[in-house]
């Protein structure tokens, strides 16, 4: 019970329920028309703002590795944070439109590597928490979605997600977000196609399969934009609420490397002459438990100390991807075999698109 | 009314469990929370995300935590 609760620490929940209608126009949402323009006022002088921050009112020395360390922290958390609300606003609206049960639907009648790349595909956008990985397996496989296109989905669901995305978009720019989605929905649709052909049905565990099942949905359905609207607000305040403090642990760490840590350690380390790199960084990452959100701090700097882009990138697809609760969690499903597998080609997966982004760029 | 709270016992869960009680307490009937998180039980009443909620046998919520406010119009 106690690795299942930590391994809820993701809130990738969306509300699709119908709350109580009513209220002001600006409480219903219309004050975001007013906190737009401060906001993106705010990041345009949070540069200069931290700089200050660190350097003036704090008295640190420019170039010393305290006071680089602080403003790296000073622009960085409120910068994430400004950009991590904004994005899960819109996305959770997005999200008022889709859910797993939906996705379930749209899976159940497909064969074929199709229903390992739809399966994919879907997984970045539909709202998924790690902790309901059994009920949702099982809801899969019962309906009649083929094995692999469910292992296809449970990598991508955690791997692509759109916080993920429009984090690396925020901080890295498009072609990086892009390659990451590509190279992300790549794994899970290979993945899961090799899992789905080398039918391993029967290393399920036979409860899977024999367990009393209904396939329902839930009664409350949101319509309307206004409706939508609130319940994208509730999400944000729920996600943003909850991820927060992994935020700015993952930034504090990163500060603590920008300072403290010199350039050439990390580029010998993690650079592309260390081959070994790539198999080192997912032989780490994989136990290892956080949200997108968390980890890309911790990438960025990485990546400015010299550590290679492919090995940045293998490192948070097997942090997020691949984690040891949820692990713990899928063996109620999954016989060792099964799961070892599973395990096995996934991190393989990763590894291979580690070592070609090292190639490449 | 019975009120079944499905999850394995995360967070969410008993945040639910929370506002599902204060919810029927708003409204003042009879009724139990049950706490249901045994995979088995939750996948038999149809629910795929955690946490769910269940009342009288019908599925009304699942995936995430509504307001009280909204526990309350789906206890009606």
């Amino acid at each position: 019970m106690t690795v299942e609760s930590k391994s809820c620490s993701c809130a990738e929940s969306t509300p699709t329920h119908a709350p109580a209608s009513g209220g002001s126009f600006w409480k219903s949402g219309g004050w975001l028309l007013a906190a737009l323009p401060a906001g993106i006022a705010l990041y345009l002088i949070l540069q200069p703002l931290a700089g200050w921050l660190a350097f003036r009112a704090l008295g640190l020395a420019p170039g010393s590795r305290l006071g680089e360390a602080v403003a790296f922290f000073a622009y960085e958390a409120p910068k994430v944070l400004m950009l991590l609300g904004a994005v899960v606003l819109g996305v959770s609206f997005v999200q008022t439109f889709l859910s797993p049960e939906r996705t379930r639907d749209l899976l159940a009648r497909r064969t074929g590597a199709w229903s390992n790349l739809l399966a994919s595909l879907l997984g970045i956008a539909t709202p998924f928490c790690s902790c309901s990985a059994v009920p949702l397996f099982i809801g899969f496989v019962r309906v009649g979605v083929p094995l692999g296109a469910t292992f296809s989905f449970l990598v991508s669901a955690p791997m692509v997600n759109e916080v993920a995305l429009f984090l690396l978009f925020g901080l890295f720019g498009w072609r990086i977000a892009l390659l990451y989605t590509v190279t992300g929905v790549a794994v899970a649709f290979v993945s899961g196609w090799i899992l789905g052909k080398l039918r391993m049905e029967r290393h399920l565990e036979p409860w899977v399969l024999t367990v009393p099942f209904e396939a329902s949905r839930s009664a409350d359905v949101p319509r309307g934009f206004p409706q939508r609207l609130e319940l994208a607000l509730q999400a944000t305040k729920d996600i943003v609420g909850k991820v927060w403090p992994y935020i700015l642990a993952g930034i504090a760490v990163g500060a603590f490397l920008h300072g403290y840590v010199p350039a050439e350690l990390l580029a010998r380390f993690m650079g592309k002459s260390a081959w070994w790199s790539v198999p080192l960084a997912v032989l780490i990452g994989v136990p290892l438990y956080s949200n997108a959100a968390g980890i890309i701090p911790i990438v960025q700097v990485l990546l400015a100390k010299g550590a290679a882009l492919g090995t940045a990138l293998a490192f948070m697809m097997a942090v997020t991807g691949l984690s040891l609760p949820e692990t713990v969690i899928l063996r109620k499903v999954l016989k060792p075999r099964l799961l070892a597998v599973f395990l096995g080609t996934v991190a393989a997966g990763i590894v291979l698109v580690g070592f070609l982004f090292n190639a490449l760029m | 009314m019975k009120i079944e709270i499905l999850g394995s016992g995360c967070a969410k869960c008993k945040l639910l469990a929370e506002r599902a009680e204060e919810a029927a307490k708003g409204l003042g009937v009879d009724f139990t929370v049950v706490k249901v998180s045994e995979y088995p039980d939750i996948v038999a009443r149809g629910v795929m995300s955690t946490p769910g909620l269940v009342v009288d046998g019908v599925v009304k919520s699942q995936g995430h935590v509504p307001t009280v406010a909204a526990i309350r119009d789906l206890l009606r």
